[in-house]
This record gives C-alpha cells, structure tokens and sequence, in this order.
C-alpha cells in the first residue's frame, strides 16, 4: 500500500516536472516567434523616433532584443529554478506579485464559474439523458449547442450590453469600484463586479458538462444493469438513484475537474471584456507586450492549476470507485 | 404478492401462456429504406405450477429476445405480435410493468446485469433497510451456502462459483411465482452448470413455474419436466422429456437431428446452418435442410397437438 502510494507520487512530480519543462519551451519559442517588436509595442513609433541611438540601445537592453534566444531562456530558466522569476517589465514589480494579485482576482471567478457550471451542467445532463428523445431533451440539448457555439467573448459582450448599458444593474467592467481607495472596497463590491463575468463563465462552461453527461446518462440508462433493474420493478427516481446517478456521478467528476483548464481559457477572452484585472487579462498584456518573465510564469502557474485539476479527478476517482479502491491499483 | 392473481384461474391452467409470439425489429438501412427483422416469428411455450419447462435453441436464435418480451423490456424500435396470458388474464404492458419483479421474476446471464457501483445485500434487497428483508436474505444466504460478507461485497468482487448463486438471490427474495432463467450456465464447467440447473429445478420444486432459457439440450434433459425446442425464431416442437429418450418418440425432424447430434446417439451432423433472420424461408425454416422437404413446407405451417405433445410440421404422425 505504502509503496504504491511512493510510485504514485513519484511518477507524478516526474510528470509535473516534464510539463514544466515543455510548456516554458513552447511558450518562449511562441514568444520568439512573435512578430511584435517589443520596443514599438511598449514605446510606441512616435517616441521611438524621437530617441537617440544611446536610449535605444538601453531599451533595447531591458527588452532583452539583442540576447541570443537560448541564452536567454537558460537565463530565466536557471533564475526560475532558484525560485525567482523575475521582474515584470510591463508592471515593474516582482512576477510573483504581479501574479498573485491577479491571480486572486481570477480565482474568486473561475471558482465561482467552476461550481456552477458543474452543478448546473450536472442537472441538466441528467434530466435530459434520463428524458432522451422527449420534450425537455431536446430544450436542454438545443440550449446548449447553441451555447456551445457561442464564443465567450461574445456573450460577455451581449451580458454587457443587456444588464449594465440597458438596464444598468451591473457595474461596466473592473473588479472593484471606481475612485475608492483600496481599503474602502468592501467583498460586497468585488462579488458585484464578479456576477457578469462569471455568469459568462458558467454559462459557456454549462453547455459542455451538460452535453457530456447526458451522454453518460444514456449510456448508463442503456446498460444491461439498469434493464436488470427494470425488470425487477424498479422505476423513476429509485432507478435513478441506485442506478442512473452512482454510475454517472464518477464520469462526471473527472469531467469536471478536467474542464478547469476550459474555464480558464475562457478567463482569458472574458475578462478581457469585462476589463477585469486577472490572471486572464495579464496574459493577454503580457503577450502583447512582449513581457517574456511575466508570461512564461503566468503559463506555467496556469499549467499547474489544471494539472491539480487532472491530478485531483485521479485521486478522486480512486477514492469514489469501488473497483479502483477496493481493486487495489491506484492509477 | 396474491393481489394481482384473480381467483378465477385454476391451478391446473399454466402461469404463463405464449401464444404465437412473433418479435419483428424495424430497421433503417441505408437512406431511409425501412427493413423489418422477424426475429422470432412463431413462439409458443406454456409453463405450469410446479414445472420447469426449457426452452432450447442455438444460439442466434433469438431466444433471449422471448425472456425481453415477457419482461416488457423490448427496445422502442421492436414490435410484439401475439398473446402472453399469465395466470388466465392477458399480461399487458400495463400489467407487467406492475408485477415483474414481484410475481414474474428474470435471472440474468451474467453479473454484467448487477450495478457495478452497488454492493450485494442492497442490490439483491433493492435498497430494502428493513429487518424482514434483511433476514430473508440471510436465509437465502444460508440455503445457497453464500457467507454474511458476500452482501458487503461489489458485483466485481465475486468469484466465479458465487456468481450464479448471487443472481438466483435476487429471484428467491421475491418468492415469485414466475421464474425465467436466461442462459443460466454460459460458460460453465459441467458441474457448476449442473449445480446452478438444479438451483432451478428447486425453485419448480417450492411451486414456482420456471422457464428456462438455454442452448444446452442435455443439461436441460437431466432438469426439466418438458422441453420446447425453437429453431431460427420459431418453436418447432414441445416434448415431454420422457419423449427424448428414442428418437421414434419425437416429432419434428430439427429435433430428432438434435437427438442424433448428441454424443451417446453418435454425434452425427446434418449439412447447413440455421438461416439468419434476413434469409429465412418462407414457411417451416427448417425446411431446406430436411429431408422429408415437400413443396408444402413453404405454407404456412400450423402449431399441432401430436402424441402428448406439439409441433410444427406437416409430416410429423
């Protein structure tokens, strides 16, 4: 048992280790590849014009242009093995603040988003596999592919329009109100300015968790157990609750916990929208603006949450199926 | 339990009563040219209080589809022709729906009809708490010498030996006064078969009727008191099994190179396989590999009393 619980744990820091690994190399290849020019980007043209060679050369200097790429990346690599990633160069401060605030930001939104998503997405799932065919089925079912085909970004702007331009119920972006100091911000205005993006979130997120477990729902109401149990008697809820939910909860789960890096893909177009300062939306700066430290950071922060995610659902699953943990191998 | 029985019903009379069944699946082929499958094309079985009645064919040919549609369980895209009486009243959808489980109870292949995720004492119980239930099961328990533990355990935690007695538990907590066994020995080694057929022929013995529903032709021949023998989607004899030891004593042609196929009568083979359901000729099915064939097998041919028994042939005297 011990021991298999060593092999478990081993095989999963080599893993965590190679995705690292991988996904700095990627990112800072992709950030290589980029055709914006880090100085035009930050300073502008105009600006740039005006500047003599000198102040270039030292622009040039802090954007790291002139250093050869593999130098570089063994440079941040080596840093960020010491546990020091760097300086952002858009924001002037250390990456692990810069990261951490906006990452607490993000995460009251994506959590939010998360748990909604899954319960909602579970409901309907359920209620549409066990009606397949019927009425309610094809309500739920059209629901969410029309959802599912509907960009995030999109229906956070058509949110936008409708509840904070319209109606005016919503604040219009940012995650806390304007002109207040920051000590004045009460956690009744950060939910506030959190209800539009991440009702966008769980909205979007619903559609997928929905579609796949109805999927499972009928899978399950199909199976040779479930035609045993019918011609036992049983009917209704009792056959959904012995029968159709034990067996679909575990799918759904591990579903769930892997839909986290959906979620934060999403994150990433709707807080652009929303202007709300998160993990999402410094990204989407860091890219832009050439900030090699801040970006490679961000992706790997992001790597490792939905890795936990994946890693969570293995465990769970594990602790939730008989077959597994009476079975013995923990995979 | 005696609730949906109405007194007018004899005890003589059979507990169930199939009468020219036929199954027929509706199809889409390519585009939407609408097939239909005649799975089972003329069944008919009667099982008496006390008896245990085999229903014996080869495989694929469609005798598991008969246990489907007694249960009410057919899928949406099959149809259902003929009568099913049980206890001297027709058995309706309606009917069924309301006492299978209770008066008419199936016990299943395999543990792949157990759910996965339930353990044994509250799947055979059907989540039942209560002390009547839970004593009734360990009497169950004891009388198939099953141990107290096993109810802890989940349906992939069984052995192989505990498997046919786990599924026939949850046909004895119902004391039914229906059994229909499917495939009750696929797969297993003779003495296990033996074991598990005579489980059956208790359930006959304590009052019961059981069906059972099986390939074996010899298994059932130590077991049952009849044997109805159903070739390609239509029972073509039903013979007491007393009937089965001289081939003279027999009806139907298929069933006397049954009889031959044995390995005491000398193992002999005839030429050609069952039809599958798409080629079946018109007709008796078994007619192109007989060889009393006359142009009249490809009527239709009708379900006759003949010696004590019945069969489906026009040459049978």
């Amino acid at each position: 048992m011990k021991r298999r619980w060593i092999v478990f744990i081993g095989k999963n820091l080599i893993r965590i280790l190679l995705l690292t690994i991988c996904i700095s190399m990627v990112t800072f290849a992709l950030m290589k590849a980029s055709p914006i020019d880090p100085l035009q980007a930050n300073v502008g043209q105009a600006a740039l014009g005006t500047m003599s060679q000198e102040q270039r050369e030292k622009l040039e200097e802090y954007w790291g242009v002139n250093t050869p790429p593999i130098r570089q990346y063994l440079s941040w690599a080596g840093d960020f093995v010491r546990g020091d990633m760097g300086i952002s160069l858009l924001y002037r401060q250390p990456v692990t603040e810069v990261i951490a605030v906006k990452l607490s930001n993000s995460l009251f939104l994506m959590i939010t988003a998360w748990i909604i998503s899954g319960v909602l997405g579970f409901l309907l799932g359920v209620v549409s596999g066990m009606n397949q065919g019927k009425f309610v089925d094809k309500l739920i079912r059209g629901y969410c592919l029309v959802v599912s085909s509907t960009p995030a970004f999109w229906l956070a702007l058509l949110l936008l329009m409708i509840f904070s331009v319209w109606l005016q119920l919503f604040p219009i972006g940012l995650s806390v109100p304007i002109g207040v100091e920051a000590s004045g911000v009460t956690f009744l205005d950060r939910v506030y300015h959190a209800v539009l993006p991440a009702l966008t979130l769980s909205i979007t997120g619903v559609s997928n968790i929905a579609l796949h477990t109805r999927e499972k729902m009928i899978d399950v109401m199909q199976s040779d157990y479930v035609l045993f149990a019918r011609m036992r008697g049983e009917k209704g809820w009792r056959l959904f609750r012995y029968y159709g939910f034990r067996n679909v909860l575990l799918p759904a789960v591990t579903l769930h916990f892997a839909s986290i890096s959906e979620i934060f893909g999403g994150s990433v177009l709707v807080e652009q929208v929303f202007s709300y300062p998160g993990l999402g939306q410094a990204a989407v700066a860091a890219g832009l603006g050439s900030d090699l430290p801040l970006l490679m950071a961000i992706t790997i922060v992001s790597a490792l949450i939905v890795f936990g995610g994946n890693l969570a659902a293995n465990l769970l699953y594990g602790m939730i199926d008989p077959r597994i943990r009476r079975g013995g191998a923990v995979k | 339990m005696m609730e949906e029985t109405k007194k007018t019903w004899n005890e003589k009379e059979p507990i169930l009563k199939i009468e020219n069944m036929s199954i027929r699946f509706t199809q889409y082929d390519r585009g939407m040219h609408q097939t239909e499958l005649p799975v089972i094309r003329n069944l008919d079985v009667e099982v008496r209080q006390g008896e245990m009645v085999a229903v014996v064919g080869s495989s694929g040919s469609g005798k598991s589809l008969l246990a489907h549609g007694v249960m009410g369980v057919l899928p949406y895209n099959a149809v259902m022709g003929g009568t099913i009486t049980y206890c001297g009243e027709e058995l309706t959808q309606k009917r069924i729906e309301k006492i299978r489980g209770k008066e008419i109870v199936l016990v299943p292949q395999s543990t792949v009809y157990l759910n996965p995720l339930m353990k044994i004492g509250p799947q055979i119980r059907k989540g039942d708490k209560g002390i009547q239930a839970r004593n009734r099961l360990r009497e169950i328990f004891r009388r198939y010498e099953l141990k107290e533990e096993v109810e802890d355990l989940y349906p992939f935690e069984l052995s192989g030996g505990m498997n046919r007695r786990v599924l026939i538990s949850t046909a004895m907590i119902e004391s039914p006064k229906l059994v229909i066994a499917d495939e009750p020995t696929p797969g297993l080694d003779l003495k296990v078969a033996k074991r598990a057929m005579a489980h059956f022929r208790e359930l006959a013995d304590m009052g019961a009727g059981v069906l059972v529903i099986t390939h074996d032709l010899e298994l059932a021949l130590e077991v049952a008191d009849r044997i109805v023998v159903f070739y390609a989607g239509t029972t073509v004899e039903e013979a007491a099994v007393e009937d089965f030891e001289r081939e003279e004593t027999l009806r139907h042609p298929y069933t006397k190179a049954l009889w031959r196929a044995m390995p005491k009568h000398g193992f002999q083979f005839i030429k050609g396989t069952q039809p599958y359901v798409k080629d079946l000729p018109a007709g008796c099915p078994f007619a192109p590999r007989c060889s009393q064939r006359t142009g009249a097998c490809s009527q239709e041919i009708p379900w006759r009393e003949l010696r004590g028994g019945s069969v489906r042939c026009i040459h049978a005297e």
